[in-house]
């Protein structure tokens, strides 16, 4: 125990005296976690509260046009500018370019006839169909030409999507009540009145939004939510930059070879790196914990709030920190040099990061890709930071993830056991 | 002809070839060292001093034969002939970043004492080797001379029985080659058998009263210095080593 001890704290006092590894391992999560949390809390703002701005240039004189400006207006995503009708493409990406908006929408000349001619078309067959005369039958109402949508390319495909639903829900809109109008008045020989076209167009019904919890008692996630447990993994991986490269360095130098003359196994220090750099990883989770819980509203973005299972939150941090260091220690044992054990381990955990799901989530990867994420030990962690911070859960709920964890954590330290044997070291 | 109980070490038949390397090899080597003889193994550079001190060591695993530590094998008692001896090695085998005090508290750890032990032997030997005033600072910032001294502490530590030293003074000012050859003589009179390998043949000769010269894996001569000088009709160690391995060039590759 002596021994052990003795270790820790020379592990300990070596890694105090390493300025360049401690900053990988502290303030370079940090900085990647606000970076991280406020780039995506400002999409979110983007969208929500600040709204895109979107340049229309409306080429149609009738009113079919006039109302789906109001739509889009309305749809609450969009800060709408206007542009002369007679703008052609390069003034409009100019315009684009100048009013730094990443979206630009023409709306083609004879926009209103054909939707009026359309609409009198569907709404023509609807009374047939009906078994009512229909004199507003139109044989070829044709399509409506589409409406032009550019876009800066740094916009991203989620983000564009979405901007195209909201456009079609604005469409749609417009083409329902214009199709709503012709029915009416083929019906009744009057318009429709304005409260009954409100009624039908704009009474939909509400979406309550609820997050699923364990708890029932959740709050909206938020991207603090989202974002800390995820990088708080990235940083107990990032380990490796100090703990694999510490692994190889006593391996290459003198000490090494002092240490396999004295009656101790080398075993005493591997665990003893285990336990120093463990509490190094749970050091991280609380340093990047308290910034989101402190440190983050005074920045102007979402607070953290922490699981109510405050010992299972240890547990998951102590267990996800173990396999941290366990894969740093395998990869430090299977390197020859220190720049093997940084390149290596630096490109390894980035693909662990995204496979396992910190960079893109698993929901949104392919089959294959999903089967892969099983592999990467961040998946798990990830997984099981989640069903505390998101879901509500307790340690009890997320034992599912914790336990393939652990079994890639032995799995880890057999193959280094393997490795210190077939080298020799042990 | 000395007895095998009176042996510090006794290497029998020793066969040892580098895998996958068609260089150095041992076959059938013998030696034998008695227990408190100040003994220098000799030869030039890529005959196999490092390699045979790093088998005594238990660093390689020998192919054929036995090396026995005061009569353990070093083969199948690792760990007990471990406590006997302390290996100060040719690269400096401590933690840079740490201070004396901090290497030796790791290190003595490692060796088997008790923190009481670690706390008396750390003054004594920072005060012997001239380290004291420079007790909590980190080696990184110490002269060659001084991590030296350091590198001898670590390795006398538990107090062995035998030290082995892979040319302890190499890089070392005068001052400090004179301060550790003392205290390894210092340490002889004690009763610590000492085996030392060194390319200061001037420097042996005040040390070692037992000499082997080592070439090509092979020993050529081993007796008393005075013996073999006598025998071989030379005035010095240098004389004698020139003559026996030659004067051309050694590329050790």
């Amino acid at each position: 125990m002596f021994k052990l001890w003795a270790t820790i704290v020379k592990d300990f006092r070596v890694l105090v005296r390493d300025g360049i590894g401690l900053s990988l391992m502290f303030v370079m999560p940090v900085v990647l976690v606000v970076v991280v949390t406020d780039i995506q809390n400002s999409t979110f703002a983007l969208i929500n509260k600040n709204k895109m701005p979107i340049l229309i240039c409306n080429r149609d004189t009738g009113e079919s046009s006039v109302q789906l400006i109001e739509a889009i207006n309305k749809i609450g995503m969009f800060k709408v500018f206007r542009l002369p009708e007679n703008q052609d493409v390069e003034s409009i990406t100019g315009a684009m370019k100048q009013r730094d908006a990443l979206l630009g929408i023409v709306i083609p000349g004879d926009f209103t006839r054909k939707v009026k001619a359309k609409s009198k078309n569907v709404a023509g067959k609807a009374l047939t169909s009906f078994g009512l005369q229909a004199d507003t039958v139109q044989k070829n109402a044709g399509d409506i030409d589409p409406l032009t949508l550019y876009y800066n390319p740094v916009l991203q495909e989620q983000l564009r999507f979405s901007v195209q639903g909201g456009l079609r829900t604005a469409l749609q809109l417009v083409e329902s009540r214009e199709t709503l109008r012709s029915l009416y008045f083929s019906i009744n020989e009057k318009p429709l009145p304005a409260k009954l076209e409100d009624e039908m167009l704009n009474n939909k019904a509400a979406i309550n939004e609820i997050p699923v919890s364990k708890n029932g008692t959740l709050s909206a996630p938020n991207a603090a939510q989202h974002n800390v447990p995820a990088w708080t993994i990235f940083a107990m991986f990032f380990v490796i930059m100090s703990l694999g490269g510490s692994v190889v360095r006593e391996k290459v130098s003198g000490s090494f070879i002092r240490l396999k003359t004295l009656p101790t196994n080398y075993l005493v220090g591997l665990l003893s790196k285990q336990i120093t750099y463990v509490a190094v990883t749970v050091l991280q989770a609380a340093v990047i914990f308290s910034l989101g819980i402190w440190i983050f509203p005074l920045m102007g973005l979402p607070s953290l709030n922490i699981p109510l299972d405050i010992p299972g939150l240890f547990v998951v941090t102590l267990i996800c920190g173990w396999c941290a260091v366990s894969y740093a220690i395998c990869v430090g044992v299977f390197a020859e040099t220190h720049q093997q054990s940084n390149g290596f381990g630096a490109i390894s955990i980035v693909i662990l990061a995204a496979i396992g799901g910190l960079m893109v989530p698993s929901f949104a990867m392919d089959t294959s890709l999903k089967t892969w994420s099983n592999f990467s030990p961040m998946h798990w962690c990830l997984q099981a930071y989640y069903g505390l911070f998101l879901e509500g859960g307790r340690l009890r709920d997320v034992l599912g993830n914790l336990i393939p964890l652990i079994l890639i954590t032995l799995a880890l330290q057999l193959i280094t056991f393997f490795g210190l044997k077939r080298k020799n070291l042990i | 002809m000395v007895a095998t109980d009176a042996l510090a070490v006794h290497i029998a038949n020793l066969g040892f070839h580098y895998p996958g390397n068609d260089g150095l090899t041992f076959s059938n080597l013998n030696l034998k060292v008695g227990k408190g003889e100040r003994f220098g193994l000799f030869g030039p550079n890529g005959a196999g001093k490092t390699t045979l001190l790093s088998l005594m060591a238990g660093l390689l695993s020998a192919d054929e034969g036995s090396i026995h530590l005061l009569g353990l094998d070093v083969g199948k008692h690792n760990k007990e002939v471990n406590k006997l001896f302390g290996f100060v090695p040719q690269d400096f085998s401590f933690y840079e970043e740490l201070s004396p005090v901090e290497n030796m508290e790791f290190f003595g750890a490692w060796s088997g004492l008790t923190s009481h032990q670690i706390k008396t032997r750390t003054g004594e030997l920072l005060h012997i080797l001239g380290l004291e005033n420079v007790r909590n600072k980190p080696v990184d910032k110490f002269s060659g001379g001084m991590k030296r001294r350091v590198n001898l502490a670590i390795g006398v530590m538990h107090n062995p029985a035998i030290l082995i030293l892979d040319e302890p003074t190499v890089g070392v000012d005068v001052q400090t080659r004179h301060a550790i050859i003392n205290y390894l003589m210092e340490l002889n009179k004690k009763g610590t058998t000492l085996i030392y390998t060194s390319h200061q043949l001037s420097e042996a000769e005040g040390l070692c009263q037992q000499v082997a010269l080592i070439d090509d894996g092979q020993i050529i001569v081993q007796d008393s210095l005075t013996e073999l000088l006598k025998e071989h009709r030379q005035e010095s160690l240098e004389e004698l080593f020139l003559n026996l391995t030659g004067k051309a060039y050694r590329n050790d590759v």
